[in-house]
C-alpha cells in the first residue's frame, strides 16, 4: 500500500548512508513487510539494497547471507554433495506465509527484523546455530546468536538506527542432517508451530522450535533424547502463545506430535557419512 | 522516473512513499487490481522485468527502468494470449476481479509446475469459484462435475447420468455459453467501480471511532479544515438528520431505521466520527489524523445474552420503538419471534427419543475481492453514484429519501461488481459519498480499505441455535424445537429478515405435527452483522441439520433415510410456526432425487484413500437444506429487450452482474426466445437511468425474476417479429415479473473425512454436492456457482473467523490473520443435479447461488462427529478446536 507519510527516500550506497536512519526513518529492503501494512510513524526509508551486498558469500567456515538476500535467492541455493542440511532452505522458503512472488522480492535480512513467531527465515537461522551481524548506529559491530535476535512477536534486539547485516550459518551445521516439520490451522496458513531438528557429526541433537512460541527456543542435547524426555522438554516450555494461527494449548500439544517424528526421522537415518564443510563448500561455490 | 508498461514508455515521479500498484493505476493501468493492498490476494499481480511481483508491496520508485507487464500486455480482446484463452474456456472466474492477478502469475508457470499448483497459487485469492475451473484453465484440462480424473479440453466424457457432460456452447438454454464479459475480464479490460478516470476526482477518507460506545462531547476540525489540499470535513454537524438503515430492501421497513450518516453517539469500534474529502488519499488521511475529538465513554454490552439482562447498557436506548421499528430498545431487542404449531409439549411426550444440543457460529466476512467503493459527481445538476452494489435502485430510493432529492435528479449505476455476497446490500459508501459531492460540488471517490472490510463492513451474523428434536423408535419426528439468539451488532440492518428467514425453510424443511420457534435479534456494541450468502438459514441449518443427525445416530437410521421419513414432500404444507402463505409452492420437487444422487455418489466413493497411520479416524456426514426461489413480499424487475436498426439487440434490466452471472443467462433466455446467436444482444443493466427497475441482485433473484421479466420481453418481441406488424426498427417489447409466487429448491452436501486424533486435521476426502436447480440455464455456471457455494461454506466451517477480543476490537484485520479457502485447501466437489422442471421460473429454471452454501457446515461437522465419536458445536470446526474436543483438559 501507499506509505503516504513517507516524504524521503534515500539509497545507501555506504555505512555512512545509515546515519539518516532513526526511530522515523526506517531501512528499506524488499519492502513486501513494510508496504503490506500501514505505517503512519514513519518519514522516511533507507533503501539497502544500493548497498549492493553479496546476496551469498561461501567462506572458509560457512555461508554468508546478506540481510538484502531475497527468498527465491536463498531457496535456489544449489545442492551440493555433503550439504546434508540443504533441503532446509526451501523447506523454510515454502513456510513463509507469502506467495512465491512475496521470495522474489522478500530478503532473509527483513523476514528476521519482522521477527514474527512464524518467520521462516528466523526458524532457518536459529536452527543452524547461525550468527547475527549487527551494524549498531554508533559505528560498533555486534554479533548475536540467530536464536537470540528474536526476543518477541515483532521485538528483536534492534534499536533504531541499527541495522542488520548479515547472517551466518557455520559449515559445522549446514553438513548435518536435519529434519522439519511445520502445521498450521490450513495446509499452507501462517506456521502454527515449526520445528526443526539437527543430527550433528558429534552426535549432539538440537530441536529448534519457533511459531508457537513468542521467540525462537531451542533444546540441545549431547546426543539423541529419548522420546520420553523430548516430550518432557517440549511440554516444559513456556512461551506458546495464542492467535488467529491457533492456541496456546494446541500448539504445545502439536508440537510434542512433530518433535517426536522429529526424533524418529532423524533416529532412523543414516549416520552422517562422513563429509565436512571443507568437502562441501567447493561444490556450493561452484 | 521512466519505465516501460506493456512495452509503451511512461515518464512520471514516483511519490517516495508509493507503491507500484496505485503508479499503474494512476496511469490508467485499471487491470491492476486492489483487493488487499498488503500483498496476500494477488489481484495486482504484475511482471517486472519477467518476475512476477505483488504491485501492492512492491515500492513504485524500484520499477525505474524496467518493463512493466500487466494481464492487458499479455493480450487484448481478439489477440489472447493462450493462457487467457484457457481461463475463457475453462470458465475460470466469476466476478472476474482476481482475474488480471490470476492470469498473470499463471502465465509465468510452465507445465512442470502443474503438481505444484497448491503452492503456486497461494498468493492468488478467488471469493467466487472454488478455484476448479482455475486449476483447469491453468493445467489445460477439464474435470467432469463428478470429479473424475482430469481429460484434456475437448475429450468427450462419459460421465454418470445427472452429471454434465461434456461442455456444449450453442447459447441455448441449458448449453454453457460463455460469460459475455470473458475476453474483458481476461486482459483486464472490463471495468469495475474505480477502473474510470474522472478528471479533477478527490478523495474521501473517514477517521474511525476507537471507542465501542461513547457520545462526541466536541470535534475540533480547525487544522484539518486549513491542511492545503483539503476541500471538507465533515461530522455530525453536517449529517442529515434522518434515521435509516444501510441494509437495503424492496419494502424499506424491514429494516429498522436506527443509522445517521455522521451520528454523535458512536456505538462500535470503527464507526464513522468524521470525513475529509481531498486533493488526494493521502492528505485526506493526513487531516483524519488533525482531527481532535473529545469522547465521553459510555458503558457497552458485547455478548448477546447479557445485552437482554435488565441494567445492561442500552445500545440504542434512544430510539423511539414505533417510528426506528424496533421490538424493544430498551432490552436491546431488535427484533423476536415466538411462535408454536401444533402442541410442542405434547409432541415431546410422545416423542420416545429425544435430541438436544447447543450451537453457535462464528463471524463471517463476505471478502469479496472488490472492496465497497462509490464515486460520485454531479452532471448537469443531477448526482451521480457509480457504485459497488447490489441494489443501485434501492440505493437510488434512499439516498433520494435520506437527502431530499427529487429521484430525476439522482442516478446510481454499477459497472461489473467484483462480488458482493450478500455485503453489497448494503449502503455504506454511497451515502457519506453523497454528502461530500453536494457539499463540495466536486467529484469525490471513497474506497474501502481491506481493514475496513473486515472491521467495520457488515459480517455474517453469529448465532447460537439450541434445537430440540422428539420422534418416535422408528424415526418419525413428533418435536421439533429451535431457539435462535442472533448478535446483530451496533446497528440493526438486516438484523430481523436474518432472524426471520434463518429460521423459515430450515424449520420447515420438516414434516413434523408440533413444531416451536424462539428468535430474538439483539444490538450489541460489536461491529454490525449483515446480509450474508443464506441470509441466517445457514446458521440454523447447522443446528437443526446435526441435530437430525444425532437422531439418526440414536436410532441406528441412515441419516438420508431419516430424511425420507421426515422431510416435506411435494404434497406436505410449508409450516415454520403456521403454515407459510400461499405465494409459497412447490413449482418443483427434486429432494427425493438430489439424496438419491448424494447417498450414491458417497457409495461409490473416488478413490481417494485415507493418509497412512492410525491416527487418521475416517468418517461420512451428509445435511440437506431448502432454500424459497426468491424473497417474500415482492422482488420486481422491469426488462425490456430492443431490436435496434443495426440488427442487433439491447436488452435493459436492472439487475446487477457480480459473478452470479445473470448477464450470461439473460443473454441466453433473450436467444432462446428470439432464436438467435447471443453474440447480437448487448446487455445494459443496473442503472437507474438505462435499464428498468429492479429490487436487485440478492435472494437469488436473477434468474428467477430478472431473468423471467427478460424472458417475458424477448418472448414478446419474439412475437411482434414474427407477425410482421412491428415497422421498421428499432421494436421493442417490456414485460415485468413481481415475484408474486415462489417455489423452493433443494440442496444435499455429502462428505467423506479423514481425522487427524493427534493434530485436530480434517482433510476432506470426497465432497459430493447434488441440487436441485430445476432446469438448469448454464451448466458449467451453475456448476461454478456450487463450487463456489461449497467452497465459502467450507471456509465458513474450517477456517474463517472474524475475532473480536471481547471488548469489540476485531484483531483479525488484514487477510493474513483472515484466512479465506486457497486453491490448496479445497477438494474438488462432485456437483449432481436433479431433473426437475419448475412451474414458476424461466422455462422451467430455479434460483442456485446462495443454497449451495447451506448444508455444508453440517454434513462437514456430521462427518467430523462420524469419524471421532464426538460432536462440534461451534464453527469454525479449526484443528485447535477439533484437537481440543479430543483431548478435553489437556
Amino acid at each position: 500500500m501507499d506509505l503516504n507519510t513517507v516524504l524521503t527516500v534515500s539509497s545507501a550506497r555506504s555505512r555512512d548512508d545509515l546515519a539518516a536512519l532513526g526511530p522515523t526513518v526506517v531501512p528499506l529492503a524488499g519492502g513486501s513487510d513494510l508496504f503490506g501494512e500501514p505505517q503512519t510513524h514513519l518519514t522516511g526509508l533507507v533503501d539497502l539494497q544500493t548497498l549492493g551486498w553479496e546476496p551469498l558469500t561461501v567462506t572458509a567456515d560457512g555461508l554468508d547471507i546478506a540481510a538484502t538476500c531475497t527468498i527465491a535467492e536463498l531457496s535456489r541455493l544449489p545442492e551440493a554433495i555433503g550439504l546434508a542440511a540443504h533441503p532446509l532452505f526451501f523447506q523454510c522458503a515454502a513456510a513463509l506465509y507469502g506467495s512465491f512472488k512475496i521470495w522474489n522480492v522478500a530478503t532473509v535480512g527483513g523476514n528476521l527484523c519482522a521477527s514474527l513467531p512464524a518467520g521462516p527465515m528466523t526458524a532457518l537461522a536459529g536452527a543452524l546455530d547461525g550468527e547475527v551481524l549487527l551494524w549498531r548506529a554508533d559505528g560498533s559491530d555486534e554479533r548475536l546468536r540467530a536464536v537470540d535476535f528474536v526476543t518477541g512477536n515483532q521485538a528483536n534486539r534492534l534499536e533504531p538506527g541499527d541495522v542488520l547485516r548479515s547472517i551466518f550459518l557455520p559449515g559445522s551445521t549446514l553438513v548435518s542432517r536435519t529434519a522439519f516439520r511445520r502445521i498450521a490451522l490450513s495446509p499452507l496458513g501462517r506456521s502454527g508451530t515449526l520445528l526443526i531438528g539437527r543430527a550433528d557429526a558429534d552426535g549432539g541433537f538440537v530441536l529448534t522450535v519457533t511459531a508457537g512460541t513468542v521467540h525462537p527456543v531451542q533444546l540441545r542435547y549431547d546426543s539423541a533424547p529419548s522420546a520420553s524426555a523430548l516430550a518432557r522438554d517440549i511440554a516444559a516450555i513456556d512461551s506458546w502463545f495464542t492467535d488467529a494461527h491457533g492456541a496456546a494449548d494446541w500448539r504445545r500439544a502439536v508440537s510434542g506430535v512433530l518433535g517426536e517424528e522429529i526424533r524418529a526421522e532423524l533416529a532412523q537415518g543414516q549416520s552422517n557419512p562422513g563429509y565436512s564443510w571443507e568437502d562441501a563448500r567447493d561444490e556450493v561455490r561452484a | 522516473m521512466r519505465l516501460a508498461v506493456n512495452g509503451s514508455p511512461v515518464e512520471a515521479p514516483a511519490a517516495p512513499g508509493q507503491c507500484l500498484r496505485s503508479f499503474l493505476r494512476e496511469h490508467e493501468h485499471f487491470e491492476v487490481k486492489k483487493g488487499c493492498d498488503t500483498g496476500d490476494c494477488g489481484a495486482c499481480s504484475v511482471l517486472v522485468d519477467g518476475t512476477p511481483v505483488h504491485s501492492c508491496v512492491f515500492p513504485a520508485f524500484r520499477a525505474e527502468d524496467t518493463d512493466v507487464t500487466t494481464a492487458a500486455g499479455l493480450g487484448l480482446p481478439g489477440t489472447l494470449a493462450p493462457v487467457q484463452q484457457r481461463f475463457v474456456d475453462a470458465g475460470g472466474f466469476q466476478c472476474g476481479f482476481c482475474t488480471p492477478g490470476m492470469v498473470i502469475t499463471a502465465s509465468t508457470l510452465t507445465e512442470h509446475d502443474h503438481d505444484d499448483l497448491p503452492r503456486l497459487l497461494k498468493g492468488n485469492l478467488c471469493r467466487c469459484t472454488g478455484y476448479r475451473s482455475i486449476a483447469d484453465a491453468i493445467r489445460g484440462t477439464h474435470t467432469p462435475a463428478d470429479g473424475s480424473a482430469c481429460a484434456p479440453v475437448g475429450t468427450p466424457v462419459d460421465a454418470p447420468a445427472a452429471t454434465l457432460g461434456r461442455v456444449i456452447r450453442t447459447g441455448k438454454v441449458g448449453t454453457s455459453l460463455r460469460a459475455p464479459a470473458s475476453e474483458r475480464i481476461v486482459s483486464g479490460q472490463e471495468p469495475y467501480t474505480l477502473d474510470v478516470a474522472v478528471p479533477g476526482l478527490t478523495h474521501l477518507s473517514v477517521l474511525r471511532s476507537p471507542h465501542a460506545h461513547a457520545r462526541i462531547r466536541s470535534i475540533d476540525t480547525r487544522e484539518a479544515d486549513a491542511l492545503p489540499g483539503v476541500h471538507a470535513v465533515l461530522s455530525h454537524a453536517d449529517s442529515p438528520a434522518t434515521l435509516y438503515s444501510t441494509g437495503r430492501h424492496e419494502d424499506r421497513l424491514d429494516d429498522p431505521d436506527d443509522t445517521l450518516v455522521f451520528d454523535r453517539v458512536l456505538r462500535f469500534r470503527g464507526q464513522r466520527v468524521a470525513a475529509v474529502v481531498a486533493d488526494t488519499v493521502a492528505i485526506a488521511e493526513a487531516a483524519c489524523r488533525l482531527i481532535s475529538v473529545e469522547y465521553e465513554l459510555l458503558p457497552a454490552v458485547f455478548d448477546p445474552a447479557e445485552a437482554l439482562l435488565p441494567g445492561a447498557a442500552l445500545v440504542h436506548g434512544d430510539k423511539n420503538a414505533a417510528e426506528s421499528r424496533l421490538a424493544d430498545p430498551g432490552r436491546n431487542l431488535v427484533a423476536e419471534l415466538h411462535g408454536e404449531y401444533g402442541d410442542l409439549e405434547a409432541g415431546l411426550v410422545e416423542a420416545t427419543r429425544l435430541v438436544t444440543g447447543d450451537w453457535q457460529t462464528q463471524r463471517v466476512a463476505h471478502t469479496q475481492l472488490e472492496t465497497h467503493a462509490t464515486i460520485g459527481w454531479l452532471e448537469d445538476d443531477r448526482l451521480v453514484l457509480r457504485t459497488s452494489s447490489q441494489v443501485p435502485f434501492l440505493v437510488h430510493r434512499e439516498i433520494c429519501r435520506l437527502f431530499d432529492l427529487d429521484p430525476a435528479g439522482v442516478r446510481v449505476f454499477t459497472a461489473r461488481v467484483g462480488g458482493g455476497f450478500g455485503g453489497k446490500q448494503e449502503i455504506l459508501t454511497e451515502d457519506v459519498v453523497t454528502l461530500a459531492v453536494l457539499k463540495t460540488g466536486r467529484p469525490v471517490q471513497y474506497e474501502f480499505s481491506r481493514t475496513d472490510e473486515l472491521t467495520a463492513a457488515p459480517l455474517r451474523h453469529p448465532m447460537r441455535v439450541k434445537v430440540t428434536l422428539g420422534a418416535t423408535d422408528e424415526g418419525r419426528l413428533t418435536a421439533l424445537k429451535v431457539g435462535v439468539l442472533s448478535d446483530t451488532g451496533a446497528y440493526g440492518n438486516h438484523g430481523p429478515g436474518v432472524m426471520f428467514h434463518g429460521t423459515s425453510e430450515s424449520v420447515s424443511l420438516y414434516s413434523v405435527p408440533n413444531k416451536r420457534v424462539d428468535a430474538q435479534s439483539v444490538y450489541t456494541n460489536n461491529l454490525p452483522s449483515g446480509a450474508f450468502r443464506g441470509y441466517g438459514l445457514g446458521q440454523v441449518i447447522f443446528g437443526i441439520e446435526s441435530a437430525v443427525d444425532d437422531l439418526a445416530r440414536d436410532l441406528g437410521m441412515n441419516p438420508f433415510d431419516l430424511r425420507r421419513l421426515n422431510c416435506v414432500g411435494p404434497t406436505d404444507p410449508l409450516v415454520v410456526t403456521q403454515v407459510e402463505g400461499d405465494d409459497l409452492i412447490f413449482g418443483s420437487y427434486g429432494l427425493d432425487q438430489c439424496l438419491d444422487l448424494a447417498q450414491a455418489a458417497l457409495a461409490r466413493g473416488n478413490g481417494v484413500a485415507a493418509p497412512d497411520g492410525p491416527e487418521w479416524q475416517i468418517g461420512e456426514g451428509m445435511a440437506t437444506a431448502m432454500i424459497a426461489t426468491m424473497p417474500p413480499r415482492g422482488h420486481f424487475a422491469h426488462a425490456s429487450v430492443t431490436l435496434e436498426p443495426t440488427g442487433r439487440y439491447t436488452v435493459r434490466v436492472g439487475t446487477a452482474e457480480f459473478g452470479n452471472g445473470t448477464t450470461t443467462v439473460h443473454a441466453q433466455l433473450a436467444a432462446t426466445a428470439l432464436v438467435i446467436d447471443p453474440g447480437l444482444i448487448d446487455i445494459l443493466h443496473s442503472d437507474t437511468d438505462a435499464s428498468g427497475y429492479d429490487t436487485g441482485a440478492y435472494g437469488s433473484a436473477g434468474v428467477v425474476v430478472a431473468g423471467k421479466a427478460v424472458l417475458r420481453a424477448a418472448t414478446l418481441l419474439a412475437e411482434k417479429l414474427r407477425a410482421g406488424t412491428a415497422g421498421p426498427a428499432p421494436v421493442s417489447a417490456e414485460a415485468d415479473e413481481y415475484g408474486a409466487r415462489r417455489s423452493v429448491a433443494f440442496n444435499v452436501q455429502a462428505f467423506r473425512v479423514a481425522v487427524s486424533t493427534l493434530t485436530g486435521e480434517v482433510r476432506i476426502l470426497q465432497s459430493i454436492q447434488a441440487a436441485d436447480a430445476g432446469v438448469v440455464m448454464n451448466p458449467d455456471q451453475c456448476r461454478g456457482q456450487i463450487e463456489g457455494g461449497v467452497a465459502q461454506a467450507i471456509g465458513s466451517s474450517l477456517f474463517e473467523e472474524v475475532i473480536l477480543d471481547g471488548v469489540g476490537r476485531v484483531t483479525t484485520s488484514v487477510l493474513r490473520n483472515y484466512h479465506i479457502p486457497l486453491l490448496a485447501d479445497l477438494p474438488v466437489t462432485e456437483v449432481y443435479f436433479a431433473e426437475t422442471t419448475d412451474a414458476l421460473g424461466p422455462l422451467g429454471a430455479k434460483s442456485m447461488s446462495e443454497s449451495p452454501y447451506n448444508p455444508v457446515a453440517p454434513a462437514l461437522a456430521n462427518a467430523v462427529r462420524d469419524a471421532i465419536g464426538i460432536r462440534p458445536y461451534e464453527l469454525p470446526m479449526s484443528r485447535d478446536r477439533i484437537w481440543r474436543l479430543m483431548h478435553p483438559g489437556a
